[in-house]
Order: structure tokens, then sequence, then C-alpha cells
């Protein structure tokens, strides 16, 4: 049985070890540690090398309206079973997070993914293109800003 | 040699009546057509879930080899007709239209579902293509979701009497 890390740690002793302010926000097993973009590597890289997050189950994005867009991220540890998510908040006008395919390689495509559909860039990704949409697609369709275009 | 015998007795009237029993006059069209009809070679490419029936219609229990259709060719350049068996997507049509093109005249195009018919449920969304008329010359189009393969067997009939009398296809006008 995975356990939910966040069961097992206050948020201060988790910034602690992390070496972050994060804060945790949601309830239940929807709860989720919030992280800025600057944070987001190093608090990463700490949840790989203290805690043993080994493994990236999946890289999604949701569009929050007026309070922004979140970067989620699923991590595992197959040598703990634990499980974590982590949620990078940035804003609809920069929408840049750096890429973690440095920290697990199987990162691409789920970049290139948000990227493709909801338009959040990732600094430092080797290939940041689309990944499902055709080349010349204009606009990101999964953003709430999106507009269907008129059928010719 | 019994033949020979039996037309040595036959009188002239006899001949007329063997001769227009036995010998068919037509246009070299028409032949080939007839021909061409009963014996499509359908482009094994299937897009979506309508593929699943596209795959039983050519199994066992459907056996589209009863009417000649089942010499399904994984080439467009042996093809005669392509099934369009799904979702066409905006980013897979570049892809679907240049393998109609390898295909070899004559050939014929049939929409099967009601994806490939008018984009179906996804109709309004921004990355599929609503009717594959979009891109290519239909044919025949089969509406389901999915079509059932007798939905598909009585489209490549239809399609079967197109071939061999084109006028019935043909648009009236006034």
């Amino acid at each position: 049985m995975v356990k939910f890390l966040l069961d097992e740690f206050e948020p201060a002793q988790l910034s602690n070890l992390l070496g972050q302010e994060v804060a945790i926000a949601g309830e239940g097993v929807s709860r989720a540690l919030i992280v800025t973009p600057e944070q987001l590597i190093a608090t990463m890289e700490a949840l790989v090398t203290k805690l043993g997050f080994d493994y990236l189950g999946d890289l999604t994005s949701v569009d929050r309206g007026a309070e922004g867009l979140e970067v989620v991220y699923h991590l595992y540890s197959l040598t703990n079973q634990r499980e974590i998510r982590v949620k990078a908040k940035v804003d609809a006008e920069t929408a840049t997070v750096p890429t973690v395919t440095t920290i697990w390689p199987g990162a691409d495509w789920f970049e290139r993914e948000v990227y493709d559909l909801m338009g959040i860039s990732f600094a430092g990704h080797p290939n940041m293109t689309r990944l499902l949409l055709p080349e010349d697609f204009e606009g990101h369709p999964l953003r709430k800003s999106y507009k269907l275009q008129k059928r010719v | 040699m019994e033949i020979e015998k039996g037309i040595e007795r036959l009188n002239d009237q006899q001949v007329e009546e063997f001769v227009q029993k036995n010998i068919i006059l037509t246009s070299l069209d028409a032949v080939f057509n007839w021909a061409r009809g009963r014996s499509l070679w359908p482009l094994s490419s299937g897009l979506a879930c309508c593929a699943i029936e596209m795959m039983a219609t050519g199994a066992s229990r459907f056996d589209m080899a009863r009417f000649g259709y089942e010499v399904f060719r994984p080439s467009p350049r042996q093809a005669d007709v392509v099934i369009v068996a799904g979702t066409l997507t905006w980013k897979m049509a570049p892809a679907m239209k240049r393998v109609y093109e390898q295909m070899a005249e004559p050939k014929w195009v049939i929409a099967m579902g009601a994806c490939a018919c008018t984009g179906g449920p996804f109709n309004e969304s921004y990355a599929v293509v609503p009717g594959v008329d979009k891109i290519l010359p239909v044919d025949v189009y089969i509406p389901g979701c999915p079509p059932r393969p007798e939905a598909l067997l009585d489209g490549m009939l239809k399609l079967k009497e197109k071939i061999q009398d084109p006028s019935k296809a043909r648009v009236k006008h006034g």
C-alpha cells in the first residue's frame, strides 16, 4: 500500500527538510505541496535525494482562471512506497516554469503536451514543440481564454 | 465435334437465337466496371473504433469475402477503395490525404461512421476534421456510431451499384 507522504510530516518539518518555505493546500488525499517556479527545481531535487521520489508518475496542468495556472507533478517513491503531489503556480502572462527533464527524463513528452494544450513553456526543455496538435495550430485550446475558431 | 454437328442442323433463325443468348455486345468500360464493382480491394486503414467493426466485417461471422471484398491491402498502391473508419483529426489529415493520393485510379472513398461523415460528437472540436469530405471526395456515407458490419457491407454494395451504373449516383438537375 502506497502511503501519502503529507500524512507523515508537519508542514514546518517538511519545509525544514526540503530547505524551502513550502505551503500545503487542499484537503485529504487532494493535498499538495505548493511551490513557486523559482523554488521548483530545488524542491524537486530535495524530494529526490532526501525522500527518494525516483518516479514521476504524471505531469499535468490546470487553468484556475483569475488565480493563474498550475503545473501539477505526481511523484512516487518506488523504494519507499510513498506518493506526493506538487503544484507549481504561475501566472497566465509569464506561463514559464523550469523543466524537470533534467531530474526525470520521462517528463519530456508530458511537458510538451502541457505546452501544446495549455501554453506553459518549460525553460531548458530540449525540444519545446507541439506534441499532439498540428504544427501550424494557433493558440492553446485548454486555456479558459481559448475561443473556438469559426469554421469556414 | 458434337457441337459442330449441332450447328449444322440449326436453321438461320436458330442461329440468330444462339448468338443472342451466348454473345454479349457491350462497351469495354461496362465490362471493366462490372468486374471492378465485384472485386474491390480495400485499404487496411483504421482511425478509431469503427476500424474494429471493419475488422469484424472482414472476419468469419460477417465474411466480406462473400462479396469479393476481403482482399485488404496494406499498401495504398494496391488498393481500390479507402474506408475512412473513424475520427480524422487535423493532425492525421495530411497523412490520410497522402495515402489517398498514392492510390492508383480508379479509386473510391467510403466514409464510415458519424465521425468520418460529419465529425460526429467531435464536430465542434478544434482538433477534428468535421467530415472527411473536407479533404477527400467521398462516394458512400455510412451513418452509425459505429455502424454495424451489416451497414458496412450495405455501403460496399451501394458502392458496387454506383461503380457498375454511374448514372445511379448522378445528381439530377431541374
